[in-house]
C-alpha cells in the first residue's frame, strides 16, 4: 500500500502520557480519544489533523505506558502511519496489533523536516520525502509480524487461524 | 553456547531446546493479567474471536487504577471487568476492598512463580521478574488473544547483565538502585532488551528491593527485568505459591549484549527530576526545590518495607505546613500490617493522608492531582510532562525515605537531614 500525506514532526521520547493523558482513559472509544490525541505536547494537533496525515518522530516513540488507547487515539485521529527513529516496544506491539502501520527508520528519519510531505510504500518500507526528493528505506517488519499487519491486526490474524 | 535466564524461560515455554536473540517465537503463558483501564478494550476484542477463555485459573483481573471508582465512566469500565469475571468464572478476580495494586498484590497472594511467563496489560508487569519469572507488559489486544489461545508471540530479546556487588548503605534502597541504572543508560538504554541482575550483591537485596528494581525495568525501555532465584526468593514464596513451578538459571556461558557493574556500597539516595526517569541526580543536590505534595505508594514502592522507611522518618514529626502528603499502602495486607505496626497512626499524627490501595495519583487519575506550577516528590515510576496532573506541574521520583524527609522539610531532603 502507498500512502502520501502531510507530516506532523516530533522529537525524542514522545511518551504515552502526552499521546493520550490518563485523565481521558475513562473511555476506550477511539473517536472520543482522538479528540485529545497529542494534547499535552501539541494542543493544536487534534483540531487540525487530517485523514491521511503521517506522524514522524525521533527516538523511543510511544515510551511509557502499555495503554493501547495511545495508538487507537492516533489512528482514530486520521493518521495512517507513524514513522520514527525508533519505537518503544509495547507501543510497537500495540500499533501492529490494532493495524496501525509503523516504520522504524533510525537516523534516516532526520531527512524529514517539519512541514514536509512524505510518500510511503509500506510493503517495501520505502520512504520518500516528496518535498525534498530524498528517499530512504525503513526496517521491514519481521516474520509473522508482516502476516499480522497484512491481516489488519492480531484479532483478525487469530480468527483466520494464523496462530495455529 | 549457553542461554541467559530470559532465553531459557522463553525456550521452555516455546517448546524449543534453544532460542536465539531476535528469533520470533510463540510461547505458552502461565498468567494473563489486566486492570480496569486495560480490560474493557481487551474484552471487546476477545468477544470478536468467539472462543471461551483458555483457562479460568490463569487469568487475573484486578481493578486498581481508577478505583474506588472516581466517576461514572470509570465505574462502567470496572463493571465490564466484574461482569466478565462472573460470566466466565474467572477464579482470580479481586474486588475493591479485597485487593490492591496489581503488582503489589500478585506476589503477595502467590499468583506469580519462578520460571513462569507472565503477560499483563500494564507496563509494570515486569515487576514479577524479581521472582525469577519472565514477566512483561503488553497491550489489551495481546491480552484478548492470550485469553482465547493461552499463548502470545515474542521476539527473543538480547540480555544486558547487571552485576551488583557489595551491599546498600543505610537509607539507600531498591528505588535508588534502579534510578541510578536508568540515569546511567537512559530511558531507551535497554530498549527491547532484558535486564538480568546478578552478582553477589543481589543476595543483600530484599524481595521488596528486587520488586522495586524489576518494576522500573520498563522505564529503561526494557522488555523485562529478572533476578536469579535464591534463598531470599524461596523464603518469600514459601507458603504463598501453591502451584508447581520450575526454577531455571542462566548458563555460565550465556552471552550478554552488555555488562554493567554497580557497586551498591557507592550508591546514595537519588531523585529523577522532571520530565524523564533518566534525569537522575543525588537528592542532596536538590535542597533548593520547595515542594507542594508528596506521594508514598504505588506498585513501585507501596509495600510494607517502604511504609516502614516512611514511618521511621515521620515518627514523632509533622509534615511541613506547605505540603500535602498522601500515603497509599499497596494492598489490604500491607494496610492491615501498617496499622498493626503503628505506621498508620504515625502518618496520621504527622498530618498525612492514608488512602485505600489504588494507583490513583501515579498516573494522574485521582487521590492527589497537581495544579499548574505545583511540584511533587513521589515514590511512583514516571515523571513525564502532565503525569500527575496539569501539564505545568512537576514530578520528582524518589524512594520512600527521601519522600518522607521531603515531606518534613517542605523541600527535597534526605533522611540524614531529618534524623541528625
Amino acid at each position: 500500500m502507498i500512502l502520501e500525506g502531510n507530516t506532523w514532526r516530533y522529537g525524542d521520547n514522545v511518551d504515552t502520557d502526552v499521546i493520550i493523558p490518563a485523565r481521558y482513559l475513562n473511555t476506550s472509544n477511539p473517536a472520543e480519544l482522538a479528540v485529545h490525541c497529542m494534547e499535552d505536547i501539541d494542543p493544536g494537533f487534534a483540531g487540525k489533523v487530517k485523514q491521511g496525515d503521517i506522524i514522524v518522530a525521533g527516538r523511543n516513540f510511544g515510551c511509557g505506558s502499555s495503554r493501547e488507547h495511545a495508538p487507537q487515539a492516533i489512528r482514530a485521529s486520521g493518521v495512517r502511519c507513524v514513522i520514527a527513529h525508533s519505537f518503544a516496544r509495547i507501543f510497537y506491539r500495540n500499533a501492529i496489533n490494532i493495524g496501525l502501520p509503523l516504520l522504524e527508520m533510525g537516523e534516516a528519519v532526520e531527512m524529514i523536516r517539519p512541514g514536509d510531505v512524505v510518500k510511503v510504500d509500506l510493503a517495501a518500507g520505502r520512504v520518500e520525502n516528496v518535498t525534498t526528493g530524498e528517499v530512504a528505506t525503513a526496517q521491514p517488519l519481521p516474520g509473522f509480524i508482516q502476516d499480522i499487519a497484512r491481516a489488519g491486526g492480531l484479532i483478525n490474524y487469530v480468527k483466520e487461524g494464523g496462530n495455529e | 553456547m549457553g542461554m541467559t535466564l530470559t532465553e531459557k524461560i522463553l525456550a521452555r515455554h516455546a517448546g524449543m531446546e534453544k532460542v536465539e536473540v531476535g528469533q520470533l517465537i510463540r510461547c505458552k503463558v502461565d498468567v494473563v493479567l489486566a486492570n480496569d483501564i486495560t480490560f474493557p478494550p481487551a474484552a471487546k476484542e476477545f468477544e470478536k474471536i468467539g472462543r471461551p477463555v483458555f483457562d479460568k485459573d490463569k487469568i487475573v483481573l484486578v481493578p486498581d487504577h481508577f478505583t474506588p471508582n472516581k466517576d461514572i465512566k470509570s465505574a462502567e469500565m470496572a463493571k465490564i471487568m466484574r461482569d466478565f469475571a462472573r460470566r466466565n468464572n474467572i477464579v482470580h478476580y479481586y474486588e475493591v476492598g479485597r485487593a490492591g495494586i496489581e503488582h503489589v498484590l500478585l506476589p503477595e497472594v502467590g499468583l506469580v512463580a519462578p520460571g513462569e511467563v507472565i503477560i499483563g496489560a500494564d507496563s509494570h508487569t515486569c515487576t514479577y521478574g524479581a521472582l525469577g519469572a519472565f514477566a512483561t507488559g503488553v497491550g489489551s489486544t495481546d491480552v484478548a488473544a492470550a485469553m482465547a489461545t493461552g499463548e502470545t508471540w515474542f521476539k527473543v530479546p538480547a540480555s544486558i547483565k547487571v552485576i551488583l556487588t557489595g551491599k546498600l548503605p543505610h537509607w539507600v534502597g531498591g528505588k535508588d538502585v534502579i534510578l541510578t541504572l536508568i540515569g546511567m543508560i537512559g530511558v531507551d538504554g535497554a530498549r527491547y532488551q532484558s535486564l538480568e541482575f546478578g552478582g553477589e550483591g543481589t543476595a543483600s537485596l530484599t524481595m521488596a528491593d528486587r520488586l522495586t528494581i524489576a518494576n522500573m525495568a520498563v522505564e529503561a525501555g526494557a522488555k523485562n527485568g529478572i533476578f536469579p532465584v535464591d534463598d531470599i526468593t524461596r523464603r518469600y514464596i514459601d507458603g504463598r505459591v501453591k502451584k508447581t513451578f520450575e526454577v531455571l538459571a542462566a548458563d555460565p556461558d550465556a552471552v550478554y549484549s552488555k555488562v554493567i557493574e554497580i557497586d551498591l556500597v557507592k550508591l546514595e539516595p537519588v531523585v529523577a527530576k522532571p520530565h524523564l526517569p533518566e534525569n537522575v541526580c543525588p537528592a542532596s543536590s536538590l535542597s533548593h526545590i520547595a515542594i507542594d505534595q508528596v506521594v508514598i505508594g504505588s506498585c513501585t514502592n507501596g509495600r510494607i518495607e517502604d511504609l516502614a522507611q516512611a514511618a521511621a522518618v515521620l515518627s514523632g514529626r509533622s509534615v511541613h505546613p506547605n505540603v500535602r502528603v498522601i500515603i497509599i499502602p499497596g494492598s489490604q495486607e500491607v494496610y492491615i500490617n501498617a496499622i498493626k505496626l503503628g505506621y498508620v497512626e504515625t502518618f496520621l499524627q504527622a498530618g498525612a493522608v492514608v488512602s485505600t490501595p489504588t494507583c490513583g495519583p501515579c498516573l494522574g487519575g485521582h487521590m492527589g492531582i497537581l495544579a499548574a506550577g505545583e511540584k511533587a516528590v513521589t515514590t511512583t515510576n514516571r515523571n513525564f510532562r502532565g503525569r500527575m496532573g496539569h501539564v505545568d506541574s512537576e514530578v520528582y521520583l524518589a524512594g520512600p525515605a527521601v519522600a518522607a524527609a521531603s515531606a518534613v522539610f517542605g523541600r527535597i531532603a534526605t533522611p540524614e537531614e531529618v534524623l541528625v
